[in-house]
């Protein structure tokens, strides 16, 4: 009985454990020739194809939410000509690189885990392993550079519309003046912040890219354990990738100083 | 020629589970190998276990002088390619048509051009019967269809070994025939080694030349098909012969209670051993051994009416 619980409980660590081993095996297998390239083009294709309308819909809200939030704020400052730049700088540092860590994991993540979690059961993996190809070289290495290619894409669509939406929202619903909005761009936002948002998307391409693999390639059970394996693998990304997140904007505003006003 | 497997002392256990311990059997060189046994004995998990997709607690599995049981990554991938393996459903690859599938290992590890490929596929394609069908992709064929191209990638590399996991399972008793039929030609013409794993228990009687059964978590008996089907030992009597009386009950083992109940009871006689399926060419396989022979060097009588042509189908 007490030993059944102490494997519950360090289930969790076993699973970390193997996460970790897994990616340092991407990592060695990164640089085994010949790279699969077509893999790669096909895949980025895959994951571009299904996260870009759902991040662009995403996105609008999201600029559009950040505006009506200051707009009011700010009004009551009479600081109206700031809008502009607090919401630069609310959707390119955090909004986007937290957008596309929700699509990356949500719509990409989900589909390489089911994508790998059905092979697995199909025994298509063991198939490849026993015709002497690394599955991790093959489609592993592929999905992951992929993954954080249109990760990097996607921060910037992200941020972009939702700047642009932003500005509709601004200047079309609560009378801010274009040329303020547009002029204040950057008063408190720096070309800093596009670099941080933009490692910060890449980083969260490579997690969400390993974490569903991982929860693929280690699919069991039949079609339930896929069901399983794609559900975890959302799960798992969306807690690191918050996680992630934090710890990178902490270490972001030690390194880079706010830049005042 | 085909390469000899030598197994000894493998455990294999999932957690505190032990799947099976201690299994010592050397699978010859150029012969067929059955491997029987209840459902959820860890047949899967041996053949899995011998291509180094699965690492044992303990033991070693020889070929060739690698021991795939401690060797490194990279040996193991350089030994697998003597193997050929057909997995249960074929695992075709599902992005690739038919034709890909099948010239997948050839692009991957020979220099060949693209029309020498295009002629080894014809011809293992033409083997398993499958000439027609390159373009299709594997989620539009039918599960038996899968098997056999399964079968045609497993033999596009010329492997030394080719296992077998659970080829008759989903098909019908007519393409089973076939099927084994198939499998005793191609051992005659490649002459490799071949292990089968099934439950399907014409197959083990009519098809291979030893019979490895595991029971109970070890492997209760491994030797030439004659020595399995003329033996005596209960657990092997009761699963080659499809019996309910015996020690494998619903449950892996019949209790004591049920096992005393029917202590009194009568076993049927042993059903005669059927003939080996012979090559359809009829030129014998190099590994093939004379009807009785066994029998008759160890002074066994076999099963009255064993031996005779028209007992070649009974049994299933």
């Amino acid at each position: 009985m007490a030993s059944s619980l102490n494997s519950k409980v360090l289930a969790p660590i076993g699973t970390a454990g193997g996460l970790f081993a897994f990616g340092l095996d991407v990592g060695r297998q990164l640089f085994r020739r010949p790279f699969q390239f077509r893999e790669f083009l096909t895949q980025a294709w895959f994951i571009a194809s299904v996260t870009i309308i759902p991040t662009a819909l995403v996105a609008i809200p999201f600029g559009a939410v950040i505006s009506l939030q200051i707009g009011s704020l700010i009004q009551q400052f009479g600081a109206q000509s700031f809008t502009g730049s607090a919401s630069v700088l609310a959707v390119v540092r955090n909004a986007g690189p937290i957008a596309t860590a929700l699509l990356i994991s949500g719509a990409a993540g989900s589909a390489i885990a089911a994508d790998l979690g059905a092979r697995k059961i199909r025994e298509e993996l063991d198939a490849m392993m026993v015709l002497g190809i690394d599955p991790i070289q093959r489609l592993v290495v592929p999905r992951v550079l992929a993954c954080m290619l249109i990760a990097v894409f996607l921060n910037g669509l992200v941020s972009v519309v939702g700047v642009a939406g932003g500005y509709v929202f601004n200047v079309i619903l609560q009378g801010g003046t274009p040329g303020a909005y547009l002029a204040s761009f950057t008063a408190l936002a720096q070309l800093a912040d596009v670099w941080q948002g933009m490692i910060k998307a890449l980083i969260f391409g490579l997690i969400a890219a390993i974490v569903a693999c991982y929860m693929g390639m280690n699919a069991g059970g039949g079609p339930k354990g896929v069901g399983d394996a794609v559900n975890q693998s959302v799960v798992i990304t969306f807690m690191l990738l918050f996680v992630v997140n934090f710890s990178m904007s902490a270490i972001y505003f030690q390194l880079v100083p706010p830049k005042t006003g | 020629m085909g390469v000899e497997i030598a197994v000894e002392g493998l455990t294999k256990s999932f957690g505190k589970q032990l799947i099976w311990g201690d299994v010592t059997l050397t699978i010859p060189a150029g012969e067929i190998c059955v491997m029987l046994g209840p459902s959820g004995t860890g047949k899967s998990v041996f053949l899995k276990a011998l291509i180094g997709l699965l690492k044992p607690d303990r033991g070693s599995i020889v070929i060739e002088g690698t021991d795939i049981a401690t060797c490194k990554e990279r040996d193991l991938y350089e030994i697998r390619k003597l193997f050929g393996v057909l997995f249960q459903d074929g695992a075709m690859f599902g992005s690739m048509n038919l034709y890909d599938n099948v010239a997948f290992p050839l692009r991957e590890h020979t220099k060949k051009t693209e029309s020498e490929v295009r002629d080894v596929v014809m011809e293992k394609m033409d083997l398993v019967g499958l000439l027609g069908s390159e373009d299709k992709l594997p989620g539009e064929i039918s599960g038996g269809m899968r098997k056999r191209a399964g079968l045609a990638r497993a033999l596009v590399l010329d492997p030394e070994i080719v296992l077998f996991d659970e080829p008759d399972s989903g098909l019908d008793p007519v393409r089973t025939a076939f099927l084994n039929q198939l499998i005793v030609d191609l051992n005659a013409q490649i002459d490799a080694t071949f292990l089968i794993v099934t439950h399907d228990i014409n197959t083990a009687r009519t098809v291979p030349d030893n019979i490895g059964l595991l029971y109970h978590k070890h492997l209760a008996m491994f030797g030439p098909r004659e020595m399995l089907l003329s033996s005596e030992e209960p657990v092997v009597r009761q699963f080659l012969n499809a019996q309910r009386v015996g020690p494998i009950g619903m449950s892996e083992e019949k209790d004591a209670d049920e096992l005393e109940a029917e202590k009194d009871q009568e076993l049927p006689p042993l059903p005669p051993i059927p003939l080996q399926i012979e090559p359809s060419n009829g030129i014998p396989r190099r590994s093939q051994r004379e009807p009785g022979g066994w029998c008759r060097d160890n002074g066994i009588t076999p099963p009255p009416g064993s031996f005779e042509d028209e007992n070649a189908a009974v049994g299933a």
